[in-house]
């Protein structure tokens, strides 16, 4: 059954059009032997081969990939504890404050961010570095760790806690026995944003990054600048089969979770 | 204790890397710009004490922002750019929003990703993608001159309407989202019954399928219109010099021409600018959660 | 062999198992409970029984330990748990929700209290079987708990809550979530696994009929306070409110002013109609307000005037069939609805009355309940 209207299907079709074309079109002529990106001269992997003799690019990535992993980890256990403590903590000093400091950097602009952020480091005397790009990253990220992780808290049964204390646990037991294995998915989900977030970073890194590391997209940023190069056209490419091998993975692996659900339902009822 | 180090960690951390920071932005917005490193007056120390400290911060640089024309403009300008490109985002969102709603129940989740998948790609990526579709010499000029459509190529990138391209695509996912949940949880029965009661097609979808999705547009609306107004990648990537926002002349007042005092006051005002939607949109998503219950 | 009656509340020298003295709970400027005193013995099935906000939940949560007490002391065998916080109590709660962990099986479900007190782990898998047994779950043991059905969760959460003998159960409204033919039978179940284990069990529930079938006694609340402690019995029979008669079964209220007459009470309690008696051993002062509360199954409904006490003259003007009996809705000359009760014993009969019949009501002096709030 499909109530599609004619008007439906254009509109779907030419919305996902406009969404997917341009990244096609990225992927299609990073195989372009030409130098010049808008003419086709042929199909090649030559730029692929180029990316990976150039160290510049090589040694940026490395850095990226270790503050992505740095700052996504510390920043899902600050943010998992903060949306614990939003919605578990109860009244404390400063709680309105608190929240408000959860919410206020998903909004604040990154250039606002970035510049406060390295106001302070320079006030600290601290040289800015890959420590510095993790120590900003994981502020803003342990934010949208915290929102993710608190709204899964949110419908978390509070009976169940209850049980556990009820059966014996200390409250730290009961967290690492029933509340942490049930919000799993949630927390490796905020994981995943703050790694991403990390990875895609560009004002921030700009701000707090100094000349000892360079991260990926500060020499995307650099390099496209000057114009659209097959190399970049080939990086561009590789991230996005990565994150599309990622995202397909993630919704097969739920829509296997929902089929095995129904079959569990099924099973409950005939044992009924 | 356990739950004082619970609260304490996080606590501390935003403390020390959010507000901490942030004062510093705005006493340095308060200061002089200084030839010297660090590049600005006063500095704060304990012999002069508090008083002294204070007696030396002034408004200059609120001032200097108001008399030279350059930072009004950019401001207005950046209001401007985002509330059209987010009408435009509208526009385009709501009949794909509209779309997948009404697409059959087993296709759904695959459209969602579909939707999701671009904001998980980077952003600059997608925005440097348009940077080959739309300059002169670019895939849409070649297709165009090709049909036949025009006869010299269109000027495109590095004007007003690259970006507002740029915008309407990197944010439409925020758009669509906050709509489709809006049109997901509409029962289907009241279309019906609006028919029943004599509504053509059309002024079904008018008077009924707007009106109740319209928390997911002003949702979606402000989603797209906060980070827009602070958006700095999109101007500078398919901007060009006349191109003018608030972001953009933040960085460039920073990097370029280190007058720190300045960009923190620059930053400062873009902050009180965002407070309106900011709170607007808060005050839409609590009317949202209470409605619902 | 005579076997004496289970009532400890009746002898004075028994101690009590739980003792709240005194006990008040706000929550802000809520009073959830007020001056609440109450003893419950060892062995008993205690139901608390209220509207809901009327704090027998609040009740639980205090001796389960996830509220404390405003004021007042709760003794657990002679011991004030007030201080003590829930994972080191004796107490074992079963929820409403259930609570079953989702990411553990049945058996580690079970198994979960009795892991934490680092038992030996043949002992513990002992008394897992043993509580599977028990429930008649053992082949579901590897389950999860979404992978069976309502009735068997909550069969789980009662093993699981057992499991670690207790000398206290508390159940939240336990059958709430099963459908009624389920339930019926699981309240037997209930009872039988009470009597097994010998365990002390304090059911909360909103479901008069449910606290009737399980308790050895009931307490009705209500805003935060007890209106009645009996067993399901004395509280049927003899309620002492108002409230009380009128929140178990159904039960007509007839109001009006008392005068004393030997052991009995004469009700007059309308214009034009004949005064009734009612036996009671309440002491009122002539012409003192009063209620008359009649359960309908006491009404008897004739087609001719009996010679009896107590009759009333009026017209059918609602039948109720249920099957097993039927209603009569008997309206009186002053507008007064009485209801009263018949068994159909006899298949397919006749009814003998039907709308608009002219009929009699009465009952006997006993049957009424007399009350004075």
């Amino acid at each position: 059954m499909s109530r599609l209207s004619p008007f439906n299907v254009v509109s779907l079709t030419l919305g996902f059009a406009f969404l997917y074309l341009p990244m096609l079109i990225l992927i299609v002529y990073s195989f372009n032997e030409s130098q010049l990106v808008t003419v086709w001269a042929g199909f090649s992997t030559k730029w692929y081969g180029e990316l990976a003799r150039n160290e510049a690019f090589l040694d940026a990535a490395w850095v990226t990939l270790r503050v992505a992993f740095f700052s996504s980890t510390i920043a899902t256990v600050l943010g998992t504890m903060a949306a614990y403590v939003l919605v578990r903590g109860g009244r404390f000093f400063g709680r309105t404050l608190f929240s408000g400091m959860i919410y206020a950097p998903l909004v604040m602009p990154e250039v606002i961010t970035g510049l406060s952020l390295l106001l302070l480091f320079i006030g600290l005397g601290l040289d800015r570095g890959i420590l510095t790009i993790v120590l900003a990253h994981t502020t803003f990220s342990m934010c949208y760790v915290s929102v993710v992780v608190s709204s899964r808290l949110v419908t978390f049964d509070r009976s169940l806690e209850e049980a556990a204390l009820d059966l014996g646990c200390s409250p730290a037991e009961a967290f690492r026995l029933v509340t942490l294995p049930i919000i799993a998915p949630a927390v490796i989900s905020g994981w995943l944003l703050a790694f991403t977030l990390s990875l895609d970073d560009l004002v921030i890194a700009s701000f707090t990054a100094g000349p000892s590391a360079t991260t990926l997209p500060i020499k995307i940023f650099s390099a496209v600048r000057l114009g659209v190069t097959p190399e970049i056209n080939a990086l561009s490419t590789i991230m996005i089969g990565i994150v599309t091998v990622g995202v397909i993975i993630a919704s097969i692996s739920t829509k296997r979770a929902r089929v095995k659900a129904e079959a569990d339902e099924r099973m409950a009822q005939r044992t009924a | 204790m356990r739950r004082f180090l619970l609260i304490a960690f996080p606590y501390v951390w935003l403390l020390a890397l959010f507000l901490i920071p942030f004062a510093i932005v705005l006493k340095i917005s308060l200061s002089d710009v200084a030839l010297a490193r660090p590049p600005y007056m006063p500095q704060f120390s304990w012999d002069e004490g508090i008083g002294a400290f204070l007696s030396q911060l002034d408004f200059e640089n609120f001032t200097f922002l108001t008399t030279d024309d350059l930072y009004w403009k950019a401001y207005l300008s950046s209001l401007k750019i985002a509330a059209i490109s987010t009408v435009l985002t509208l526009f385009v969102g709501y009949p794909i929003a509209y779309g997948m709603a009404r697409a059959p129940e087993a296709w759904r989740p695959t459209l969602m990703m579909l939707v999701i998948l671009p904001f998980w790609t980077s952003f600059l990526i997608r925005v440097y993608a348009w940077r080959g579709i739309l300059s002169q010499e670019g895939y849409l000029n070649q297709v165009l001159m090709w049909t036949g459509v025009i006869s010299e190529p269109l000027t495109i990138l590095n004007t007003n309407i690259a970006v507002y391209i740029g915008v309407v695509y990197t944010y439409l996912p925020f758009m669509i989202l906050p709509i489709y949940a809006a049109l997901d949880r509409l029962d289907g029965s009241l279309i019906e019954a609006a028919e029943d009661l004599g509504c053509s097609r059309r002024s079904a979808f008018w008077l009924v399928t707007i009106p109740l999705s319209r928390p997911g547009i002003i949702a979606g609306s402000f989603l797209v219109f906060i980070p827009t107004l602070g958006e700095f990648v999109i101007p500078s990537l398919l901007g060009g010099s006349g191109t003018l926002m608030i972001g953009k002349v933040l960085w460039e007042e920073f990097f370029n021409n280190r007058d720190w005092p300045v960009a923190s006051a620059v930053a400062i005002i873009l902050l009180l600018i965002l407070i309106v939607p900011i709170v607007l949109f808060q005050k839409n998503q609590q009317r949202q959660a209470e409605a619902e219950g | 062999m005579s076997q004496t009656v289970f009532a400890p509340w009746t002898d004075p020298a028994a101690k009590p198992l739980i003792r709240f003295k005194n006990v008040t709970k706000r929550f802000g400027t809520f009073t959830a409970i007020e001056e609440l005193t109450l003893d419950i013995y060892e062995r008993e099935f205690f139901a608390l029984l209220g509207p809901s906000g009327c704090g027998k939940t609040t009740m639980m949560r205090m001796l389960a330990g996830f509220e404390d007490p405003t004021e007042g002391s709760i003794e657990l065998a002679g011991e004030d748990i007030v201080k003590v916080p829930p994972n080191q109590r004796a107490v074992n709660m079963m929820f409403q929700s259930y609570a079953l962990f989702p990411h553990l099986t049945v058996r580690d479900n079970i198994a979960f209290g009795l892991k934490r007190e680092r038992k030996p782990r043949d002992e513990v898998d002992a008394r897992v079987e043993e509580m599977l047994r028990l429930v008649q779950l053992q082949p579901f043991a590897s389950r999860k708990p979404h992978q069976i059905s309502g009735g068997q969760r909550q069969r789980v959460a009662l093993a699981r809550s057992l499991a670690k003998a207790p000398k206290l159960l508390l159940l939240d409204e336990p059958l709430g979530a099963l459908d009624k033919k389920l339930r019926e039978e699981t309240q037997f179940e209930l009872m039988d696994i009470q009597e097994k284990t010998g365990t002390t069990f304090v059911i909360v529930t909103h479901d008069q009929e449910e606290a009737m079938t399980v308790a050895s006694r009931i307490a009705v609340m209500k805003d935060g306070a007890l209106m009645q402690v009996a067993t399901p019995s004395q509280i049927y029979e003899n309620p002492n409110s108002r409230y009380v008669a009128g929140f178990i079964g159904d039960v007509t209220i007839l109001e009006g002013k008392a005068t004393k007459l030997g052991d009995a009470y004469e009700v007059r309690w309308a214009e034009g109609q004949p005064p009734l008696r009612a036996k009671s051993t309440l002491d009122l002062a002539d012409g003192a307000e009063c209620q008359l509360a009649i359960r309908p199954e006491k009404v008897e409904i004739h087609g001719e005037k009996p010679s009896d006490d107590n009759v009333l003259q009026g017209k059918v003007i609602d039948i109720g069939y249920l099957g097993n009996i039927s209603t009569y809705h008997v309206e009186l000359a002053n507008g007064q609805i009485i209801r009263a009760q018949n068994f159909n014993t006899e298949r397919d009969t006749r009814r003998a009355f039907t709308w608009d019949d002219n009929v009699w009501v009465n009952w006997t002096e006993n049957c009424a309940v007399l009350l004075d709030h």
